[in-house]
């Protein structure tokens, strides 16, 4: 019973840190299996965040927040959609500029606007954050030890960014595999010159699949600073976005094992929280700067053992031109 | 099909009586110009191609040809001159507006996706509806239908990586048929085929004929324009220099039109007598990054006064059989013999070999043997630098450079002959003659060389081949690896035929024949096969 409990709640953890993970590497995937490197991910993340929370603190509406959220993290793709696409620049530079000057405008924006020191507003007023959704009958269903609490902590109470995001990996999937914008896209991170060759625009397909990236980018980074916590604090990606490009290689670059690769590493985080100060047999009590470090040595240890085998898009960081 | 084929190469008999008129080509090109920079592409290229013929279009690398069939299909815009496609006048601004206008291209490099699957790849672009299913479904039983008209069967839920090379090409077809074409390009179609696909490839082009297709067959070797074209368009530095009709003409006469001057098409020597084993080679394996065998198991020898040719489509482990030679790939099993050292055993890189008398002439020129941004000066002398007439300790001797590069131009006809120019402002038929000069400089007991004349103008094909036989004379052992047949049977004293990494059989050159070898490279192994 009380190992139950205990599982429920490492498992609800577990959904609060896939999430956001989980948007930014479908967003990933978008954008590499065009064949173009996003790498400003974390960059994307970031910039919406604090867009959102300043957006929902300034007007009340966390929806208009979502908003400003996309806007902005789609601004952020285009602008390294030009760099990389239009002028033919380096992917991965493009990426980390874009991630560099988010990090630091977000908390220099922040500090001239509201003057917390980077930060932006508490969001406590009513309709701020985004809360948790109740279904009906949670409340009495978490009376019922099995399955009442699955029911209540997991399916139920969460909020709309959460289930969007569940319905998100097969809705790519089928993007990815049944439509024919699906087919273009995977076509033109292999071999754009076969695309071109068609008759279909290398560019315009690339474009689309960067502001498909924000989009997600921008859900990610809203869901952070307006669902998961209140407010926009300084660094709060605090390297998300680079896990997620992690799974995404874990994940073969493909829709479900992506997912099984940010619930692996989100579980592994719910649990390192878990973990801080238990004391273990034998081991007895692990200091907690090692058990923060465990997803990311794990992520060291999967990508070592197993990215051998995972085969990237043929074109992905190659610039488009029609000379070869 | 026969009664299709009939009204469809005399189309104008049925067509509503129009008066006689003579019907307009399929497809005309006129006065068209296109620039690079400063180098003139094409200049005032005009022909017509009349529907149900072959159209050859003949001339060496770098005449213009490919730049031409990509204006064609839209891939680059001429800066003037029209494109009129059955009389009507169309502006091709892009490979979708060629399609439209019932153009299709298959390119010498595919275009394709290599992990989708034939009937994915036939389809992009063309995939009738914003879900796949319904288009997939309604494509597969029109390509069946195509299959069936032109005989050409693909396996359309296979990967395309899994296909041969010939079979990827019949897709690249499909796909333009597919697409509704009625003007068909093919760019060097044959590079890529072993003969006996090659001769299956001009059967289906006969049967496009045949169904009143154009088709422009852009082309270097001679063989094919007279093989299966109808005319033939000749193309020297981006100009056309003739027009004739194939029967009415020879290969020699096609060749001295795309020189410009008389060329010697087999350049003759006297048999050959070989004397002792200079190198062998025995149970050669060698393997890829990925740990798959290229050469597996090769053995033979390499005698003084001989030159043998390694024939064999590209791919089939020739490059990395040449690479383990010359010890810039470490094989993985077996022993090389030159000169009373074991090079495998002893682990000799590059540099130890050429000491022993090793030469090696890339066969990827620019990756391999020369530094493209250095000049022609220092390329000569690369390798080869740290011998004594070249300077001495730390520091090189300028004037001993720039002397010995200008020898070597003036010995090997290297235009222009300035030193100090960078190796890639030469031709590539110069930079070849001065890598091989570079290497027969050194004077070398074995002398292997790759693609001898690849990216290299008839007239210095005749150049080189003389001074490999030349070579040979002189009593040197040359393994020569080539995937073009011709200068195989032109050279070669003995022929190696390899196939997915074996060699398939050894053929003396009397007892060669191009069907033979065709055999051995597509897979048959021969009497004598290792």
């Amino acid at each position: 019973m009380e190992t139950y409990t205990l599982i429920v709640l490492l498992l609800a953890a577990t959904i609060r840190v896939a999430t956001p993970l989980l948007l930014a590497a479908i967003a990933g995937l978008f954008s590499e299996r065009a064949g173009v490197i996003d790498l400003g991910l974390e960059g994307k993340m970031l910039g919406a965040a604090f867009a959102a929370a300043a957006v929902s603190a300034t007007t009340g509406s966390v929806w208009l927040g979502l908003g400003a959220g996309i806007a902005t993290a789609v601004l952020l793709a285009l602008l390294i959609g030009f760099a990389c696409i239009t002028h033919k620049g380096n992917q991965v530079v493009a990426g980390m500029a874009v991630t560099i000057m988010v990090v630091g405008l977000g908390p220099t924006l922040g500090l001239a606007w509201f003057g917390l020191g980077g930060q932006t507003p508490q969001l406590d007023g009513a309709g701020q954050r985004f809360m948790g959704i109740a279904w009906p009958g949670a409340a009495a269903a978490k009376e019922m030890p099995f399955p009442g609490l699955l029911y209540s902590e997991l399916l139920s109470g969460q909020n709309s960014i959460v289930y969007f995001t569940a319905a998100l990996v097969p809705l790519s999937a089928w993007i990815f595999y049944r439509t024919r914008f699906g087919l273009r896209l995977r076509a033109v991170g292999e071999n754009p010159h076969a695309v071109d060759t068609a008759g279909i625009s290398v560019n315009g397909l690339r474009y689309q699949a960067v502001v498909i990236s924000g989009v997600l980018c921008g859900v990610a980074g809203t869901y952070l600073s307006t669902a998961a916590s209140s407010g926009f604090v300084r660094d709060m990606t605090a390297g998300k976005g680079y896990l997620a490009l992690a799974a995404l290689i874990f994940g073969q670059w493909k829709p479900v094992p992506t997912l099984g690769a940010c619930l692996l590493f989100a579980f592994t985080d719910a649990l390192a929280t878990r973990l801080q100060g238990v004391a273990l047999p034998v081991v007895g009590v692990i200091p907690v700067q090692f058990i923060l470090a465990l997803p990311y040595v794990l992520t060291v240890w999967l990508l070592a053992g197993f990215v051998g085998k995972a085969v990237a898009p043929r074109a992905i960081g190659v610039p488009y031109s029609k000379e070869k | 099909m026969s009664d299709d084929a009939r009204s469809a190469t005399a189309p104008g008999r049925n067509s509503g009586g129009a008066a006689g008129a003579a019907r307009a080509p399929a497809l005309e090109l006129r006065a068209i110009d296109k620039r690079f920079g400063a180098v003139q592409a094409n200049r005032a290229i005009s022909f017509s191609v009349a529907a149900g013929s072959i159209h050859g279009l003949i001339g060496e690398n770098g005449a213009g040809k490919s730049t031409l069939m990509n204006i064609i299909y839209g891939f680059h815009r001429a800066d003037s001159g029209e494109i009129l496609v059955h009389g009507r006048k169309v502006d091709i601004t892009s490979p979708q507006a060629a399609i439209a206008a019932g153009i299709g291209m298959v390119h010498q490099h595919f275009m394709l996706v290599e992990n989708f699957t034939v009937l994915e790849n036939v389809v992009l672009g063309v995939e009738g509806g914003a879900l796949l299913a319904g288009g997939l479904t309604a494509a597969r039983r029109e390509l069946e239908k195509l299959a069936r008209d032109y005989g050409l069967a693909v396996p359309l839920d296979s990967m395309i990586s899994e296909l041969s090379v010939g079979l990827q090409q019949r897709v690249e077809i499909l796909k333009a048929l597919y697409r509704g074409a009625e003007i068909l390009i093919l760019d060097e179609p044959t590079a890529v085929l072993a003969p006996q696909e090659a001769d299956q490839l001009f059967k289906m082009l006969g049967r496009l004929r045949e169904q009143g297709k154009a088709v422009i067959l852009g082309t270097h070797k001679l063989r094919e324009i007279m093989a299966i074209t109808d005319r033939v368009t000749v193309m020297r530095q981006g100009a056309v220099v003739a027009e004739v009709m194939t029967k009415e003409t020879s290969p020699r006469g096609l060749a001295e039109k795309m020189v410009g001057r008389a060329v010697l098409m087999q350049v003759d020597k006297c048999p050959a007598t070989p004397g002792a084993a200079l190198l062998s080679v025995t149970d050669l394996e060698v393997r890829d990054r990925l740990g798959v065998p290229r050469v597996k198991g090769v053995s033979f020898e390499l005698r003084a006064g001989e030159i043998v040719g390694v024939a064999g489509v590209a791919g089939n482990g020739q490059s990395e059989l040449l690479e383990a030679l010359a010890g810039i790939r470490a094989p993985s099993r077996g022993e090389i013999r030159l000169g009373g050292r074991e090079l495998v055993r002893e682990q000799l890189d590059a540099r130890a070999r050429r000491a022993l008398g090793l030469a090696h002439v890339p066969e990827d020129r620019l990756r391999l043997g020369v530094v493209a941004s250095f000049s022609a000066e220092a390329n000569a002398m690369l390798g080869y630098h740290d011998r004594p007439r070249y300077g001495r300790g730390l520091f090189l001797d300028g004037v001993a450079s720039f002397a010995g590069c200008e020898a070597k131009m003036k010995e090997f006809d290297v235009r222009p002959a300035q030193p100090a120019l960078r190796i890639s402002a030469f031709s590539g038929g110069n930079q070849q003659k001065l890598v091989l000069a570079r290497e027969i400089d050194a004077d070398p007991t074995v002398l292997l060389v790759g693609q001898p004349t690849r990216g290299v103008d008839i007239g210095a094909i005749e150049f080189i081949h003389r001074r490999l036989i030349a070579l040979r004379d002189a009593g040197k052992a040359l393994l020569v690896v080539s995937v073009e047949l011709d200068e195989i049977l032109g050279l070669a004293d003995r022929i190696l035929v390899m196939n997915g990494g074996e060699i398939m059989g050894e053929l003396a050159r009397a007892e060669a024949t191009e069907e033979k070898i065709g055999l051995m490279m597509a897979g048959v192994r021969g009497e004598g096969g290792a």
